[in-house]
């Protein structure tokens, strides 16, 4: 159930603004690929393109061809609502939905989705996509409290659960940690390398060192100078682009030295 | 080479203790208020012009003078500075509370009189003098207020969504919200010409209906509908749409079933302030609805008594004999005008907080 992801050419605009230039990548399946950049560079762009959540931005539009498993995401009889049930989104903040409890937070993709779901199967699916999460222990006595009761890093991996409760293919994470503490990313790390076992992840991080434990292959964005759109400099496996990448800024980038 | 780093010199350090200051006793305000209304009360009754007003005023200025210069001597510039503020803010939320209860206890004192049985079970049919009441006005204020507000909530619910959720702030959305501006400005006795105009143009000159004030009243609805509304829209974080929109949930369900629970508090309260503006409206009824004597539960045709009309009516229109039957017949009518609206803005506070998000642990 887990599909690759090719990038074909791709520019992304905001209205006038051009974003993003001429990306070309491929994700593959069943591993963790981490972005990487300064902000402003274009990463979380292009996680946002990769299942059609970023033209819900009044204004923006994409150019070009992303492949998920060969369908062209960006075809013109493509449904935006269809890509999205397969490539599911976790968000820098936390947002479970606060008028729901923590078990309907879960089931909201399937019953938003107007899917009928007998009792049984409903409680099964809580039950593994919060196993699935590793929030089952913290969260199976109280699942009908509201889930903005949580912590910062419980509703994160409520989020995610609640994202692999729909069975997508390839999930998204744009920078899943930075609004948490080491104990929340440490868990939330572990996480996403249990994750990759059955789903294709994206994660989009400032932390270097993030992207080093947990990712298998990097991508490094950066812009040439401000106003112009960001790029993607350099892609290759994580131990390549950390010890001996081919490109000066990569190497500026990852050991702290710009410009 | 005898350069010497000098500190900045701090002044005042000769005192040991910088922590502490003089601070006046916590009854020394309520005790300087009586002894400035004391004393103004006896000034002015020395110069002969003592009454409420004038005591009050002079009190006050005397108490902010004297606790003034009484905490500048014990307490500092700084505090005698945050006094003032304080006791200015608190003095000026007193007089705009004054006219409020001034007109709840008036109502009371006035509209106890006939605020019994027979004000709650008879009409006006056949009644001159003493006796009557209202049941006819009463019912004609809930039939016409709840149709005007069948009509403006969808419309104005519906509205509402369009500008936050479909109109990408394009030209449409824009003018649609300057027109709600206007709308908003509208004099009441224009959408009750509005109305009857349209209603004498369809069935005939002379219309007189429930319905006709109803539709004039939504005129007026509306536009506080959308605001209310689209304020509560806009505060849903953009945030919950997004992770919507990431498990695959169109737009359409989006909207329906995460963005109007997040926010249906807000919009209730909303709808229900909107229902209290309407229901005291009396010019728009006068020429629509106008008023009857008799019961009339059928909005189609007729003409129908509402509780604003029938108060004016009563005031108004009180005969030479009897006129005190009249005038508290109108005041225990807008007793019961009050009560309701109060009654609406507990139903409203009390549904808000039934579905208000709740973060419990």
């Amino acid at each position: 159930m887990s599909k690759r992801i090719e990038i074909k050419d791709l520019d992304i605009y905001y209205g006038k603004f051009h974003a993003v230039k001429s990306v070309n990548m491929t994700i593959e399946p069943r591993a963790v690929t981490a972005f990487i950049g300064s902000s402003g560079c274009g990463k979380s762009t292009v996680l946002r393109s990769l299942n059609r959540m970023h033209e819900v931005i009044p204004g923006a539009y994409v150019d070009g061809q992303v492949l998920l498993d060969g369908v062209d995401l960006y075809a013109p009889n493509v449904d935006p609502v269809r890509v999205r049930r397969q490539v599911g989104m976790v968000f820098q903040r936390p947002n479970p939905f606060p008028t729901m409890s923590i078990k309907e937070n879960i089931l909201a993709g399937v019953r938003l989705n107007n899917a009928r779901i007998s009792k049984s199967a409903a409680d099964e699916l809580v039950e593994k996509s919060l196993k699935g999460a590793n929030l089952w222990n913290e969260v199976k006595d109280r699942l009908d409290r509201p889930g903005s009761g949580l912590s910062g890093g419980q509703q994160q991996r409520l989020c995610i659960a609640r994202a692999i409760a729909v069975e997508p293919d390839v999930i998204l994470m744009d920078e899943p940690c930075s609004a948490l503490d080491p104990i929340s990313t440490l868990a939330i790390e572990d996480l996403i390398k249990d994750l990759k076992e059955e789903y294709t992840v994206v994660i989009v991080t400032h932390n270097m060192q993030q992207a080093a434990r947990v990712s298998d292959q990097t991508a490094f964005f950066n812009l040439k100078a401000h106003g112009q759109p960001g790029e993607l400099i350099e892609m290759g496996p994580t131990e390549k682009i950390f010890h001996n990448p081919d490109q000066k800024a990569t190497e500026d980038y990852i050991t702290g030295r710009f410009g | 080479m005898s350069t010497t780093m000098t500190s900045p010199k701090r002044t005042g350090s000769t005192t040991p203790d910088l922590l502490t200051a003089g601070q006046l006793p916590k009854f020394t305000g309520l005790a300087a208020l009586v002894v400035s209304i004391a004393v103004a009360a006896g000034l002015l009754a020395l110069l002969q012009s003592a009454n409420v007003t004038s005591v009050v005023a002079v009190g006050a200025l005397l108490f902010l003078l004297s606790m003034f210069i009484l905490s500048t001597a014990v307490e500092g510039v700084r505090k005698a500075k945050d006094r003032l503020a304080k006791y200015v803010v608190t003095g000026f939320f007193l007089v705009a509370l004054a006219p409020l209860i001034s007109v709840i206890w008036g109502t009371i004192a006035n509209g106890m009189a006939r605020f019994d049985g027979v004000f709650f079970t008879w009409s006006m049919r056949n009644v001159l003098g003493e006796g009557g009441g209202a049941i006819h006005a009463i019912w004609g204020t809930l039939i016409i207020t709840g149709i005007a507000t069948l009509i403006s909530v969808p419309i104005g619910l519906l509205t509402a969504i369009y500008l936050v959720e479909y109109s990408n702030n394009g030209k449409l959305g824009a003018s649609i919200r300057f027109f709600v501006d206007v709308m908003t400005g509208i004099p009441s006795i224009v959408a009750g010409l509005f109305a009857y105009t349209i209603f004498s143009m369809i069935f005939g000159a002379g219309h007189k209906s429930g319905i006709s004030g109803a539709v004039a009243l939504s005129i007026l609805m509306i536009p506080t509908v959308v605001r209310s509304t689209e304020e509560m829209l806009r505060i849903v974080p953009n945030e919950l749409r997004e992770a919507s929109y990431a498990l695959g949930v169109p737009k359409w369900r989006t909207i329906l079933k995460v963005v109007l629970p997040t926010s249906i508090a807000g919009i209730i309260t909303g709808v229900v302030l909107a229902i209290a503006r309407v229901i005291g409206e009396t010019a728009p009824l006068l020429v629509t609805a106008s008023i009857t004597s008799s019961m009339n539960l059928d909005p189609s045709q007729h003409p129908m008594a509402t509780l604003p009309v029938f108060v004016y009516n009563q005031y108004m229109y009180a005969p030479g004999i009897d006129t005190a039957a009249y005038h508290a017949r109108a005041w225990a009518g807008a007793l019961t005008l009050i009560l309701i609206v109060m009654g609406l803005n507990a139903i409203g506070r009390f549904i808000a907080w039934k579905f208000a998000p709740k973060a419990g642990r």
